[in-house]
């Protein structure tokens, strides 16, 4: 009886809901530690709902890549065969390669190197709103992971580790608006910071108006921001535009397709630089 | 019954949300299927029911989202409360006015949120016109189409029975 009262009364209704979450809203802004709780305890629960989900879809992915698209083998086995021998010869090369730099290496005393530790995470679920570039992996705290991980993908940077619960994490893209990592031109070693922009590219900026930038220019992690492991791909740019300021607007189209992304890794060992042998899952 | 179905159709679109968001956030065009429920929940509800799924929607979207907590759920509150208003008010029954209300309701909604991100100055959205509009247009498109598909389907298996006994005889 009560609630058909308030449903005839939606105008007060409304008012106490507005202003329910305008305090709501007050409490958080406030607030600068860390993760709220709540949030952490909605994604915590909501991520189980994701993971029966994605299981859910894998199997019906599983049944129709394994029984029904079963159709085209042959000619995809051939395929995949002509790549393996061609991938096999470039195998090589690149031995080869690695043999005359190491080579080049000890001869320059440049013994330092990276190492990265990682673990594969299989994505689970996307953004819930679509004005936050957000994805959920299917790895938590409990397998090593915490806040401000780089995670990245065999073509590229694809973000940061935001939001870390037992057995999922809330990874925010390079895409999203409140995305930046420090980043460098590897042609020639202009530094800049890229930042999300919200749609599928990069800008980057606090690039000298001076700097030798071109369209093609790749453009990899720099590893000042602490987070990001240095020299890993962010992309290519796609467009250099004078502003007549001190810098320049560059846009990049992501070296990450993040709308077929399947698989990622999670750097867990620190990004910066470490002398010995590492390990990678 | 009904505010099980309104919170079980919320529930769906935000798992549909966050499972089929590489389908759905395509460049510049995102679709918002949450937005879409709750307007399309408010027009056959009216704006009690509109507000409070509009308010639950918005609050479980920013919970998942890292955003402040409640900013979604203002925006949709409102949206979902207006569209309830208009639905009451106005004959919303042929699929122009329904786009324009969905179309409406987006725009309403990117203004709010995009807005109160930008007044507590916690995010910064540019110009997201296109953005806007491609957005709007993707979840008019899907409401008209979604209000076609329920209007159809309850009556397709009578209409199917009925051709059926025409034919016998």
């Amino acid at each position: 009886m009560a609630i058909l009262d308030l449903r005839q009364r939606s105008g007060y209704l409304f008012l106490v809901v507005t202003l329910g979450q305008i305090l709501l809203i007050s409490a958080q802004v406030n607030t600068k530690s860390g993760v709220p709780v709540i949030e952490k305890v909605t994604f915590g629960i909501f991520s189980q709902v994701q993971l029966g989900l994605s299981h859910g879809f894998s199997g019906i992915r599983n049944v129709w890549t394994g029984y029904v698209g079963l159709r085209n083998l042959k000619v995809e086995n051939d395929a995949l065969k002509r790549d393996l021998a061609s991938a096999q010869i470039a195998v090589q090369e690149q031995r080869a390669l690695a043999d005359r730099t190491r080579g080049l290496e000890r001869l320059l005393e440049l013994r330092e190197q990276v190492t990265l530790k990682t673990v594969a995470a299989n994505i689970i679920g996307g953004a819930a709103t679509p004005d936050f570039r957000t994805l959920t992996i299917d790895r938590g705290t409990r397998d090593g992971i915490r806040t401000d991980m780089a995670v990245i993908a065999p073509a590229g940077v694809v973000g940061r580790l935001v939001v870390p619960s037992s057995r999922a994490s809330k990874v925010q893209l390079l895409i999203d608006r409140n995305a930046a990592a420090g980043a460098i031109i590897e042609r020639t070693r202009a530094q800049g910071v890229v930042v999300g922009s919200g749609d599928d590219r990069l800008r980057l900026e606090y690039v000298s108006e001076v700097a030798d930038v071109v369209a093609g220019d790749v453009v990899v992690t720099s590893g000042i921001d602490g987070i990001y492991p240095k020299g890993f791909v962010i992309g290519r740019i796609e467009q250099v535009e004078k502003t007549g300021g001190s810098y320049k607007r560059i846009t990049i189209k992501p070296a990450v397709d993040f709308t077929s992304l399947e698989e990622v890794l999670v750097v867990l060992a620190p990004t910066q630089r470490e002398t010995g042998e590492g390990a990678s899952e | 019954m009904k505010a099980i179905g309104v919170i079980l159709a919320v529930a769906v679109s935000l798992a549909l949300q966050t499972t089929a968001a590489r389908f759905l956030v395509r460049g510049s065009v995102a679709v918002d299927l949450v937005l879409v429920v709750v307007v399309y929940v408010a027009l056959t509800s009216g704006p009690a029911t509109g507000l409070l799924s509009g308010a639950i929607a918005g609050l479980a979207q920013d919970a998942l989202s890292s955003s402040v907590i409640g900013i979604g759920g203002l925006a949709k509150t409102l949206v979902g409360f207006l569209a309830g208003i208009v639905g009451t008010q106005f004959i919303v029954t042929a699929s122009i006015p329904r786009f324009v209300v969905f179309f409406g309701a987006t725009v309403l909604h990117a203004c709010v949120f995009m807005g109160l991100y930008e007044l507590l100055d916690l995010r910064h959205f540019g110009t997201p016109y296109a953005v806007v509009a491609g957005q709007a247009t993707a979840n008019a498109v899907i409401g008209v189409v979604a209000f076609q598909i329920g209007e159809l389907l309850p009556g397709a298996v009578e209409r199917r029975r009925a051709g059926k006994s025409r034919l016998r005889r």
